[in-house]
Order: C-alpha cells, then sequence, then structure tokens
C-alpha cells in the first residue's frame, strides 16, 4: 500500500480526498490595507493575550497592543496604524464572542520604529540562541499551519532533551489550500534563511523539509537554491492525508514514532511550518511581527480564487470581495480547509495568524448527510493515521463511558477527520470524539486540581 | 423400572446435596452482616436508579442513609416528603420537610423571538454544537435547541416545542432529579422551588451580554436595565453581567418585576390572569408610547379572561351535562 513510487510517507492509515488545488498558479496579491481591523486577543492556543492600550490610543503598524498573558501565550500587534476604537467582544472564528481590539485605520501608514519593510533579502544572521528567541516571543510568532502554538515554547527546548533534526514542514495536505506552496515558490531565499535561524536556535545540524509531490515546482526551486547547502535537504512525499501533521510527517521523514503523550521534542525533533519559518524570517532580520499572512481564497464556485497577503483583524468579507464576491449559492464559509476547517457563522469574522484559507462550499457541497447506523466495516480504523478504533470512540462517547475512551487513547485523536470522510453510513464520528476528548480533558484537569 | 434410570436419579440427587452442603456452608463461612435496615429502606425509596439524590442508585442511597447519622441534608427527589418520612420512621429519626423543586427552562427565546442566523447540520448533541459555536442564532448563551435534557429526562417529563424550538417541563411528571440541569451544556435548566400554590418567578435567559447586543439577535432577552430591582421590596433580584437573577427564597411572588420587564424576560407560572393589574410607572419621556402598550395588554389581558371564562363556561356545561346523563 505504501512507498510503491518510492516516495516516503507515513505508515498508519491515510486518505487521499480530492486535491481541488484550483489556486496554484495565481502568485500572492497584497490587498490593500482595510478601513478597520478588528484583532482578537486570543489568536493561539495557550492563555489570552492582555491588551496594553487603551480606547483612542493612537498606534503605528508592528506596534505591540497586547502582552503574553502567561507562559503559553503569544503577543498580538497592531496590523494598520490608527486609532483604537473600541475594545469589544466581538465574534470570532471560535463561534463565540471574544474580547478583540478594534482599530480604525488613518490613510498614513505609519510603521513603528526599527520595521524594515523593504523586500530586500537579508542573508546573514548576526544574532545568537537568546537574540533569536526573544525576538521570535516579541513579533508573536505563532504556528501557522493551523494549531498556532506559540513558537517560541516549541524552541525552548526543556533541559535533559535535545533535538538532532529539525523539520519544515511544506506538506499541505489540506485539499483546496495552495498558501504554504505559493510561499515556497515565492519567497525561497526567505524561507531558507529562516530554516537557518531556526536551526542556530534550535542548535541542530541538520533540516529537512518535507513536500508532497504534487508541488513538483516547489521541489525544485528550493532544492535549487539549496543545492550547495549539505546541512538542508529537500525530500519530496508522497500526497497522503494528513502528512501535515507533525507526528506523521516526523514518521515519514526521519521514520520515528511519536509515543502516545509525548511530544516530538522526546524523539528529538522539533517542527515548524514553512508559514512559521518566514514569518521567523521577517520577525528576527526584518523586525517586522506577525501582522500579516497569506490567505487561500478558494472554492469551486468563486469567481477569482487567489493567494491574498492580508493583514491580520481584517474581515472575511474583504477577502471574499477580492475572489470576486460570494456566489449565489454558497451553504457554508469555510476558515481552513475542507478536511480540518471550521464553518463560520458571520462574515464579519476577522482573519487570526492561523486561518491559513477561506473556502466556499456550494448548497450542495456543504451538506452533510444524513447519518446511518454503523455498519461494523472498519473502514475508520483502517484510515485512522492515530492507530485508534473511531467507531468504538464515537460509541463509548455516547454512552458516557469516559474511563473506557481515555484508556483507548483518545487524546491521541488529531482530529484531522479521515474517519468521518471515509464513513460510507456518514457517521458523526469525529463530532463525537471532539465531545470525548474535550468531557476527557475536563476530567483530567478535575482529577489534577484534586 | 430401569435399573439405569433409578442409579441416575439417586447419583443426580446425591451429588445435588452435596453441592447443598457446600454451598451452605461456604454462604455460612463467607457471611456478609448487612444491616437488614437497608433491605428495608431500599423498599421504600422508589428504584427509579435516577441519581437525583446523589448516589449511584437506590440501593447506595439506601446504604448511605442507613451508615450515615444525620440524614437531614438527604433527600429522595422522586419520593419527596412520603418517602423520606417512611425512612425516618425505619430509621427512627425525624425528617424534616423539604420544599419539592422543579425543573425551569430559563431561556424564553423562542423561534420568533430570536432569529436564526445559520443551519447547523452537525451531530444533533446540544453538546457537540456548543463545542463547535456559539449557536446557530445570535446569543451564544440561549437555548441550543437539539435536546438533550429531554434525552437526559428518565421521567419523561420533558419535550422540545417544535413550534417555540425549546424544552418544555411536564410538571406533573418532574421529579426534580437533576439529570436535564447536568446535561445541559448552556446552563439553562435550573431547580426552581416549586412555590406556593405551585407558583413560581424567575428569569427566563441567561445572556450575560450588555443590553443592546442581547437585544439585538433576541426580543426576550433580559438587559440588565435594573428596572425589576429596583421595582422589587424584598430585595430578591441582583443584576450581574447585565443579567437579573432572582432569589427564590426571598422572592414573595408579588408579580411586580413582571410587569415592569419590558424585555418579557420574567416569566410567571401558574398564576391567573391579571384583572386588575395596577398601571406600573414609567418614564415620562416613553409615557406616550407605554399608554398605547398598556391598552393593547389590557385588551389582550381582557380577552384572555373572556376566553378562559367561555372555556370554563364550556367545560362546566359539559360536565353538568354528563352528570345529567350519568344521572338520568
Amino acid at each position: 500500500m505504501f512507498i510503491f513510487n518510492g516516495l516516503k510517507t507515513f505508515s498508519k492509515g491515510g486518505i487521499h480526498p480530492e486535491e481541488n488545488k484550483l489556486t496554484t498558479d495565481k502568485p500572492i496579491e497584497k490587498l490593500p490595507v482595510p478601513a478597520s481591523v478588528s484583532i482578537p486577543i486570543s489568536q493561539h492556543i495557550g492563555a489570552p493575550a492582555v491588551p496594553i492600550v487603551e480606547r483612542g490610543e493612537q498606534v503605528k503598524t508592528g506596534q505591540i497592543i497586547a502582552k503574553t498573558g502567561s507562559f503559553v501565550s503569544a503577543n498580538i500587534h497592531a496590523s494598520v496604524s490608527g486609532k483604537i476604537a473600541k475594545i469589544s467582544e466581538e465574534m470570532d472564528s471560535s463561534g463565540y464572542r471574544r474580547t478583540s481590539i478594534m482599530i480604525r485605520a488613518d490613510k498614513e501608514e505609519q510603521w513603528a520604529e526599527g520595521v524594515d519593510t523593504s523586500d530586500t533579502l537579508i542573508q546573514e544572521i548576526p544574532f545568537n540562541r537568546e537574540e533569536i528567541l526573544q525576538k521570535i516571543l516579541g513579533g508573536g510568532i505563532v504556528g501557522m499551519g493551523g494549531a498556532t502554538f506559540p513558537s517560541h515554547i516549541k524552541l525552548n527546548i526543556p533541559k535533559g532533551k535535545k533535538a538532532d533534526v529539525l523539520i519544515i514542514n511544506g506538506v499541505e495536505c489540506e485539499p483546496y489550500l495552495t498558501s504554504d506552496h505559493r510561499l515556497m515558490l515565492e519567497k525561497t531565499e526567505e524561507l531558507i534563511v529562516g530554516i537557518r535561524i531556526l536551526m542556530i536556535a534550535l542548535n541542530v545540524e541538520k533540516a529537512i523539509i518535507g513536500i508532497e509531490n504534487n508541488k513538483k515546482d516547489a521541489i525544485d526551486k528550493v532544492s535549487s537554491i539549496i543545492r550547495d547547502d549539505k546541512t538542508i535537504h529537500v525530500v519530496a512525499l508522497k500526497v497522503q492525508y494528513p502528512q501535515g501533521g507533525e507526528k506523521q510527517l516526523i514518521k515519514a521523514l526521519i521514520d520515528r514514532e511519536v509515543p502516545s503523550g509525548k511530544l516530538p521534542i522526546d524523539v528529538g525533533t522539533v517542527v515548524h511550518n514553512v508559514g512559521t519559518t518566514f514569518a521567523v524570517y521577517e520577525a528576527v532580520l526584518k523586525n517586522k511581527p506577525l501582522i500579516e499572512r497569506i490567505v487561500t481564497v478558494t472554492g469551486k464556485q468563486v469567481k477569482n480564487p487567489g493567494n491574498f497577503l492580508v493583514r491580520i483583524g481584517s474581515p472575511v468579507s474583504q477577502l471574499i470581495e477580492a475572489a470576486g464576491g460570494l456566489p449565489d449559492n454558497t451553504g457554508k464559509v469555510v476558515s481552513g480547509g475542507p478536511m480540518m476547517g471550521k464553518a463560520l457563522n458571520d462574515l464579519e469574522i476577522p482573519i487570526t495568524k492561523g486561518t491559513s484559507g477561506i473556502l466556499i462550499l456550494d448548497e450542495k457541497e456543504a451538506h452533510r448527510k444524513e447519518s446511518k447506523v454503523c455498519i461494523r466495516c472498519t473502514k475508520c480504523v483502517q484510515v485512522c493515521p492515530m492507530g485508534l478504533e473511531p467507531f468504538y470512540l464515537q460509541n463509548q462517547t455516547m454512552r458516557a463511558n469516559y474511563e473506557e475512551i481515555e484508556s483507548n487513547r483518545i487524546l491521541d485523536c488529531i482530529e484531522c477527520g479521515s474517519c468521518s470522510y471515509i464513513c460510507p453510513s456518514n457517521r458523526e464520528l469525529l463530532d463525537y470524539i471532539r465531545l470525548g476528548k474535550a468531557t476527557v480533558m475536563n476530567l483530567i484537569r478535575e482529577r489534577q486540581k484534586v | 423400572m430401569n435399573p439405569t434410570i433409578i442409579t441416575t436419579i439417586v447419583s443426580l440427587s446425591a451429588l445435588g446435596a452435596v453441592a447443598a452442603i457446600i454451598l451452605y456452608l461456604i454462604a455460612k463461612k463467607f457471611h456478609v452482616e448487612t444491616d437488614p435496615k437497608i433491605e428495608e429502606v431500599e423498599e421504600v425509596l422508589p428504584a427509579t436508579n435516577c441519581g437525583g439524590c446523589g448516589y449511584p442508585g437506590c440501593r447506595a442511597f439506601a446504604e448511605a442513609l442507613v451508615a450515615s447519622e444525620d440524614i437531614s441534608d438527604m433527600h429522595c427527589p422522586v419520593g419527596g416528603n412520603d418517602v423520606m418520612k417512611k425512612v425516618g420512621e425505619i430509621l427512627g429519626t425525624e425528617v424534616e420537610e423539604k420544599d419539592p423543586y422543579v425543573a425551569v427552562v430559563k431561556c424564553s427565546g423562542s423561534f420568533e423571538h430570536r432569529k436564526k442566523t445559520n443551519i447547523y447540520e452537525g451531530a444533533s448533541n446540544c453538546r457537540i454544537a456548543s463545542l463547535l459555536y456559539g449557536g446557530d442564532t445570535g446569543c451564544a448563551y440561549g437555548c441550543v435547541g437539539l435536546g438533550d435534557c429531554v434525552e437526559a429526562c428518565d421521567f419523561d417529563a420533558m419535550y422540545m416545542d417544535d413550534n417555540t424550538g425549546l424544552p418544555v417541563v411536564v410538571e406533573d411528571k418532574c421529579v426534580a432529579c437533576n439529570a436535564c440541569v447536568v446535561a445541559c451544556p448552556k446552563d439553562i435548566m435550573e431547580l426552581w422551588p416549586k412555590g406556593r400554590k405551585n407558583r413560581r418567578i424567575y428569569v427566563a435567559c441567561m445572556n450575560e451580554e450588555k443590553g443592546g447586543i442581547a437585544k439585538k439577535y433576541c426580543s426576550v432577552a433580559c438587559t440588565g436595565c435594573e428596572k425589576c430591582v429596583a421595582e422589587c421590596r424584598y430585595d430578591a433580584i441582583t443584576v450581574n453581567n447585565s443579567l437579573a437573577v432572582i432569589d427564590p427564597e426571598k422572592c414573595k411572588l408579588c408579580r411586580k418585576c413582571v410587569d415592569v420587564c419590558k424585555s418579557d424576560a420574567i416569566h410567571e407560572i401558574n398564576f391567573p390572569p391579571a384583572r386588575d393589574r395596577i398601571p406600573v410607572d414609567r418614564p415620562d419621556k416613553k409615557l406616550a408610547r407605554t399608554k398605547q402598550e398598556e391598552k393593547v395588554r389590557e385588551e389582550v389581558v381582557l380577552d384572555n379572561v373572556k376566553k378562559e371564562e367561555i372555556i370554563s363556561v364550556n367545560t362546566e356545561k359539559n360536565t353538568n351535562t354528563e352528570q345529567n346523563e350519568k344521572s338520568e
């Protein structure tokens, strides 16, 4: 089943959904600065940032407006220059109203001091490990593949552990999305410098970039630049979902298996997304914090799908407008890809650090088929990349048998949705597994309190 | 008779006798001394195993009752005071009478008052839906409407009203076992004292957002205007986070707050329609409008009264005729 064509991939499960990469050839288009942005203070995993600005205050682009709330947290920066219009509860992609800082943009784009906004490539890295980590923390860099885990924590290796290889995730296994692909094509040199920065931060001698084989041009481009570099390698991977999952990618590239409940650092590696790597380059060498990102706006009915460089906090509606407006028969607007993305319930929801794509599905595509009884075909077990039994986890969650699902490693689930995708009975497997996960996590938290 | 049959009968009987003796001896040897009162108490309990008492099933509750010296905090919500009295008799202790409780739905955002902003097609489970997002209306505090509470109810005391999209508690069947309260991810269900003559007043809203936002998405949301607080003579109402909460201990069921609430967020249950309700003082600038409203309201109330009278007259007639028929 695996490695027939000599390409590496992970060993357990996996699926191959229709790729639908409609925007592969669309260059990154820089969108104009929006009239106002609404920046949620919680765009990352961990504690929300704490606002340090007040209403009516004048801020510059790139100025810090909310500081880390605790150890696991990230700074938030103003993505436009202007006045703080209000700090209020606004709907964000979580589907709930949460504290957001709204900035009304002025016409003159004033950047914070020390930010290099030019496109000139800087190759030299005059910083040591501590300085790099400080700059990454200061720049509010989080994992841009979707998990939005604060990057400085990933790079801050705990005592007694050591990384020997850095893995760069250029897989982009989600159908439709092409933001990482375009980044690898258009910002290749910067990306490589970013990798070197991360290598210094981690003190490793080797880095591997994993790219799926459906992005041959990106593989060629990256390989051509690092031809003379013996420390950075590019590996083409077989197209298989969910290869972009951290644990799957580690298995595919260096054949190490992260044990249940452990982190990649426990097997001597750290994984960073290409988007994060580019943001690290900008934060460290250009002093430019994470205030914009590339977002793919796509969908079969969309008039002008493309890859857009937008400011964090811009409303989704601005992006849809740029892509030719909302099609008439729209059924669902998804933030992220079709597999792991989440439907939005409002078009004014802001783009955050973790928004890799906006996918517009028509009514037929968006419709969820009726769930029928389980026919015990075990397809969900076969495709689960974590070796779990989704049908059993769902069943036991329905019966509130939480001890059983905990011992069946429900917390290992990466929520890739392969089980729900493959199920011939359209069972709501992932829905219930998410519920089970949340409940088990609450139970564990309560247990720890006691 | 065939000797085979005889030997079979004899040997099997002998085997049975030996086994019986062994079992008897083992039972004697490993006999566990249990308080006979446990059996007695369990007999009295309703055997619904609902867990409303806080113990896993009636047997566990019986054991706990017998084991503990002071049972004043323990209560069987299903059996109520009658059962607890019997338990007290068995255990030889006095049991205080407790006010009966009933579940109330603290959301009044029906389809009519709370418009849907999107369509939810996922798993039909309130907790899954609320993990995903705030709900298919603009109100993230209100009822999700997928019926987790109805599913949790073992007593058939709840159903979803298809016209409003909200759960309804059947008062006579509800035993206040707490199952729906635990099941609801939005904490809409609450156990409320049944009250004098089964009457009760509570704020049927959980929305903690500021008045304007709350009102934007639901016309019957509590805005936290504190009018009810000012009106209440018994200090029974407090407003926290733009949400009024009535303390049932202090509430004297005077209904003043119901009148003053512009959002109709305060619900009164089992009260007769107000015939001679005194018009409530309102700020002068809105007097003109409110007078009109008052008029309309009074008309509606009058209408209701008339209807009820008509209905009651009809039922009286019916019963009369029935009785007549019977007597004939």
